[in-house]
């Protein structure tokens, strides 16, 4: 019921923000916005596994950043009337494709944000390329956004798989143990989820004992068939790395529990996780497991307040993906209040090598290069139940990993 | 020979699931004539149903066990005097339709509410532990759930073979324009067959909630696996359901273990088994063929 009213909350919000910029005086006089207004496009899964981890409560984040950015602005605005888009492409490549063909040229979107699942973030950056509109990608993990599929209006703005492997792989393979067996559902996320780990175990000096890669989607849901046979590899791995995520990854850690692998003396390290997948386990299940995580609500004092914020508007708390659209949204409409147009090249000129603070990027800086948005990120530990002292706060941070460690140097691969 | 017992204690174990969805199908095929799609879905219902139960009333797991399946197994029986019956005459397409219909509704109903992301379920305390077999130790759980399905499947054996209601409803599945001619009510054995097989997802559901991820698409992914289980034991047969869905499940844990350096085995492995089977014997391994009319 909540969720419905939030629905209509945010149809509202909609409506009335449109309703308040028609007719509103221009400031200065050379603007050039086409239709005299902003059009964000969020496109992401409003129905299935990742729709609660973003979905549409990053709508909501949007609509946060353009009301901060109006009372930011007031009079001096650029356009009163910025509006918000929002479609689910229902992690379909096609949908995805078909959906973002849509929005940029029907419903005059000026940029798209978000879109999770790396097939279809990757389809809707050839249409960006197309139709030369913006792109902020902030749900997918694939480095190829940044990689061979690199073009001028594609950005990739909150994580990657080369993230997530360099913090976890490395700090787990100095800190836990040196030798690892792999758990991966068979498919690209996974398999390139599976690479970057074990490029960076191996940088740290630690070996991959073993590596399997698991039926996706997992019919039966059943994990045991791999986590019998790690404790028996020899050497003995110490530590078990499982790259599924969503609902898979709750089967793996159920059944990592359930056979009692922790205290056979084999760890657990996760490949990517969100607060969401914490909630649905218990940290109970998951206490003493590793992670890296792009941004944490209860970090410091700026993600508090805006995580209280957030509150209010949806009722939970953020995940990274959330505080990012925010923070992308936030960054796009900057963008163009300096450059005092929305057309697209002029706005990646000004984006471009830009060097950004806010609350979801810490130190950070839009590559030119390869349009990677580097930042901070958090080697992150679950705590345990004990510890643990209001809700939905989960983890503590063990290691700020520095903006220009945190990723990968720019590929070669890419040509803008 | 430790791994191997091991991988073949857990592959039953997936198959004490797959036999209880599989018979649950083949009892309501039998008597209704009806496929129906919608078994996955009072899986989910099932299993969520245990994890509502748990954390906004507080009732345990063991209560749940009794609880759900009674409580689906009455949805079950309204939901076939309400629509189903209406359509098991036409032809089974519209109960196909339907069925596929109602999995979505109930699929949306629990999304709407709580979300899809997984709900946190623990393992009963008195089973968290494991169970010394000598050559190697097993989640007691685990134990418990193979045991405990096993029970189920030769309870209803013994119901359909040694009672009347039983013979009412083997007659009628295996000879359903025979059966009337004797003056057998089938009619009134209808809805309560449903109920029950719909009560038997539902314990299923029940069971999977500590050791799998509890949401509004668990059962969705699941039924096509129990699908093709019944149409490798046979379309209707209630023993070749059960036999299926303990020999599917040891397919799958083999075929995980020891063809693991080729993930598109394991993944394809029931469908290969299928086919095999349907081009070797179309009515599945212990499915008698249509007589010709």
């Amino acid at each position: 019921m909540r969720r419905t009213v939030g629905v209509v909350a945010a149809s509202a919000a909609v409506v009335l923000v449109a309703g308040c910029g028609g007719g509103g005086p221009q400031s200065g006089g050379d603007q050039e916005l086409t239709g005299d207004k902003i059009v964000l496009g969020v496109l992401n899964d409003q129905s299935g596994a990742y729709s609660e981890l973003s979905g549409r409560n990053s709508v909501k984040a949007v609509e946060m950043a353009i009301a901060d950015f109006k009372t930011k602005h007031g009079d001096q605005a650029v356009t009163k009337e910025i509006t918000v888009e929002t479609a689910d492409h229902q992690n379909k490549p096609d949908v995805a494709n078909s959906k973002a063909a849509e929005m940029y040229d029907r419903k005059g979107v000026d940029i798209i944000l978000d879109v999770p699942t790396s097939s279809a973030a990757l389809k809707v950056a050839d249409v960006a390329k197309e139709k030369k509109k913006l792109y902020f990608n902030i749900g997918a993990a694939t480095t190829e956004l940044t990689g061979k599929s690199c073009n001028k209006y594609t950005f990739h703005y909150a994580y990657d798989t080369y993230m997530l492997a360099n913090g976890t792989g490395k700090v787990t393979t100095e800190q836990v143990g040196k030798n690892w067996y792999i758990l991966y559902p068979n498919y690209a996320f996974g398999q390139d989820m599976e690479k970057s780990f074990t490029a960076a175990i191996t940088a740290a000096g630690g070996q991959v004992v073993g590596k399997d890669g698991a039926p996706f989607p997992n019919t039966s849901g059943d994990y045991s068939t791999y986590l019998l046979k790690a404790p028996g590899l020899n050497p003995k791995p110490q530590v078990l790395g499982t790259m599924q995520a969503g609902a898979e990854l709750v089967n793996v850690v159920k059944q990592y529990n359930e056979f009692k692998l922790r205290d056979k003396g084999v760890g657990l390290a996760v490949g990517l996780m969100f607060i969401t997948d914490i909630h649905s386990l218990t940290p109970a299940a998951l206490a003493g497991t590793t992670y890296t995580d792009a941004w944490y609500w209860n970090f410091d004092q700026t993600n508090r307040e805006f995580a209280d914020r957030f509150q209010k508007e949806t009722g939970t708390r953020p995940s990274f993906a959330h505080a990012a659209n925010y923070s992308a949204a936030t960054q796009y409409l900057e963008a163009v209040q300096a450059a005092g147009t929305d057309d697209a090249d002029t706005v990646v000129k000004q984006l471009e090598g830009k060097e950004v603070n806010d609350v979801f990027l810490r130190n950070g800086k839009i590559r030119a290069e390869d349009h990677r948005v580097i930042h901070d990120a958090y080697l992150a530990q679950v705590k345990p139940q004990a510890e643990v002292t209001e809700p939905w706060d989960y983890v503590k941070v063990l290691e700020t990993i520095p903006a220009a460690e945190a990723f990968a140097a720019p590929s070669p691969d890419c040509k803008l | 020979m430790t791994g191997f017992l091991q991988n073949t204690f857990n592959g039953l174990v997936s198959g004490a699931f797959y036999a209880l969805l599989a018979l649950g199908l083949a009892v309501i095929f039998g008597m209704l004539r009806v496929v129906n799609f919608a078994h996955g879905a009072f899986y989910m219902l099932g299993a969520f149903g245990a994890y509502v139960l748990l954390s906004e009333a507080g009732v345990p797991f063991w209560a749940a066990l009794v609880i759900m399946p009674l409580g689906l197994g009455l949805l079950g029986m309204a939901l076939e005097r309400a629509v189903i019956h209406w359509l098991t005459r036409l032809d089974p397409l519209y109960n196909f339709l339907l069925t596929f219909g109602l999995t979505l509704i109930l699929q949306d109903l629990v999304k709407s509410r709580y979300g899809v992301q997984s709900s946190p379920y623990a393992t009963p305390s008195a089973l968290s532990g494991s169970v010394d077999f000598g050559l190697f130790d097993f989640p007691a759980y685990r134990v418990f759930i193979l045991g405990f399905a096993v029970l189920v499947c030769v309870a209803v054996w013994w119901v359909l073979t040694r009672t009347r209601v039983g013979m009412v409803v083997r007659a009628a599945t295996e000879r359903p324009e025979l059966t009337p001619a004797f003056g057998i009510n089938v009619g009134r054995w209808v809805t309560p067959v449903f109920g029950f097989g719909i009560a038997l997802a539902g314990l299923a559901g029940v069971l999977a909630a500590p050791m799998r991820a509890v949401n509004p698409l668990m059962g969705a992914d699941l039924i096509i696996v129990v699908f093709a289980v019944v149409v490798i034991g046979g379309l209707g047969s209630i023993f070749g359901s059960v036999a299926a869905g303990f020999g599917i499940g040891l397919v799958q844990a083999w075929g995980e273990a020891y063809l693991s350096d080729f993930p598109i085995v394991s993944q394809t492995i029931v469908f290969v088994v299928m086919a095999v089977v349907l081009l070797w014997r179309p009515a599945g391994l212990f499915g008698r063929e249509e007589a010709p009319a």
